[in-house]
Order: structure tokens, then sequence, then C-alpha cells
């Protein structure tokens, strides 16, 4: 059970990065990272049957982390939308050099 | 572990990942992240199962709850238009790198399967009941007191962050 916990782990931690990889809207790349998140929080609780109950003492960390990182992002975001008027990643490149 | 425990474990792990490949496809940000909360809620359940109750719960309500909330909020605020014309997926040379990064990290995980070089579990110093929030909240309070107290400081900084970054340039 917990082999196949982290297997469901694994694909939802792949099916993030390919998200973030292929879209282009913010706030779906911002969901795309929760997800990401979501993965590692079941690994964490998955091994935590096995390693003692450390690993759900960092969920609760990493949903904190979570939080506040969503409340910063979509600030930016927002302050994003203030400049572009729209929030398509390709005319986010004032720091391109 | 019965046949009804495995069956459900698999179910409701097939419907998480169902609900994430549908959700990164979606155009729409208001369906992506409705279906976001589908497998938010998926996961609270294996939670559920794997004895970790408060986690499921505090998944529900901290996650499924607000954060999604908190996402559909600003997808309300930002008022983006129709949805074929926003959330464009980028074009064929990006999604063919995307997918090959997708299929060396899932050969990774293929690899890890047959490798069984995992540490030896660790005997848990308590016998763990399963839902007694004592047994998370004892080590949140003792040996993760610090970084606990951290979080606070986390919390503060990001909430001023926030209203720095989202309030209007007063002029």
């Amino acid at each position: 059970m917990i082999q196949e916990a982290l297997f469901f782990s694994a694909v939802l931690f792949i099916i993030g990065v390919i998200g973030v990889l292929t879209r282009r809207n913010a706030i779906i790349i911002f969901m795309c990272v929760e997800l990401m998140l979501n993965a590692v929080n079941l690994s964490f609780v998955a091994l935590s049957k096995l390693y003692g109950i450390a690993g759900q003492v960092f969920v609760v960390f990493v949903m904190t982390v979570a939080a506040a990182e969503a409340a910063v992002g979509l600030a930016i975001i927002i302050s994003i939308y203030r400049h572009h008027e729209n929030v398509d990643l390709r005319n986010i490149n004032l720091m391109r050099g | 572990m019965g046949l009804f425990y495995t069956f459900h474990f698999y179910l409701f792990g097939v419907i998480a990942i169902i609900s994430a490949v549908t959700f990164v496809t979606r155009r729409s940000p208001v369906a992506a992240a409705l279906w976001l909360v589908n497998t938010m809620f998926c996961l609270a359940a294996l939670y559920v199962m794997m004895d970790a109750q408060f986690i499921g719960a505090i998944q529900v309500l901290v996650y499924a709850g607000a954060i999604m909330v908190v996402f559909l909020f600003v997808v309300m605020l930002l008022n983006l238009g129709h949805a074929s014309d926003v959330t464009d997926i980028v074009g064929g040379k990006t999604k063919l790198a995307a997918g090959i990064v997708g299929l060396v990290l899932l050969a990774e995980v293929f690899v890890l399967w047959k490798d069984d070089t995992a540490p030896a579990p660790v005997p848990a110093q308590r016998p763990l009941e399963p839902g007694v929030i004592e047994q998370v909240a004892a080590p949140l309070f003792r040996e993760y007191l610090l970084a606990f107290e951290i979080t606070s400081v986390l919390l503060l900084a990001a909430i001023v962050g926030a209203v720095i970054l989202a309030k209007r340039r007063v002029t």
C-alpha cells in the first residue's frame, strides 16, 4: 500500500511538472505548483507509516508554506495584471536582461 | 488489509490522477481549479485511509477550503475574459520537451520501483494509534517547537508582503 501511494505521488508530481512546463496562464501554473506540493505531502504521509510520525508533522509545515506561497504569489499575479492587463507568461520578461 | 480497503485505495488514487490530468488540460482557470479541488479531496481520502485522519481533515479545510478559494477569488478579480484566448497551451516544441521530461521522470519512478535499497524502517517510539491528534501535536510542540515558531514569522512576512504587493500605489 505504501508503494502504491508513492507511485500515485510520483505520477501526480509528474503531471504537475508537465503542467508548469506547458501552460502559459500564471494562475494555472501556480495551481500546478500546489499539485506538486500535494504529491509530496502524499509521499510524506505514506512514509510516515514506516518511519514514524515526523512525516505527518512535516506535512503541517508544508501546508503552512503553501498557504504563505499562495498569498504572496497571487499578490504578485495581481500586481503583474495591473502592469500588463493579462497574466500571460510571454509578456513577463522584464528581467530577461 | 481487506479487499474493500485495497479497492477503495486504488479507486481514490486513480480518481486523483484522472482529475489531475483533467486539471492540467482544461483551458478555463475556474474549471481547472475545480478539478484540482477534486484531486485534493481524493488525496484527503487517501490520507484518512493511511491512518492520518488529522492531516486529511486539514487537507480539506486548508487546501480545498482556503487556498483554492483564494485562487478562485483571484480568477474572479482579474476578469481575464473568455478562456479560449487567455490560457493558451504552448506550441509543439515545448509540448514535446515537456513530454520528454515527463517520460524521464516516469522512468526514474520505475527504476526506483525495482530498487530495494530503501533504509530499514525505524521502529516507532510509541505505538501509532490511528487518528489520535496527540500523535501529531506532541512532536510539533516539543521537538519541532523552534520550526513551529519560525513558521509564525513566515506567515507574518507573507501577510505583510501580500498586502504591500497587492495594494494600489497611493499618489
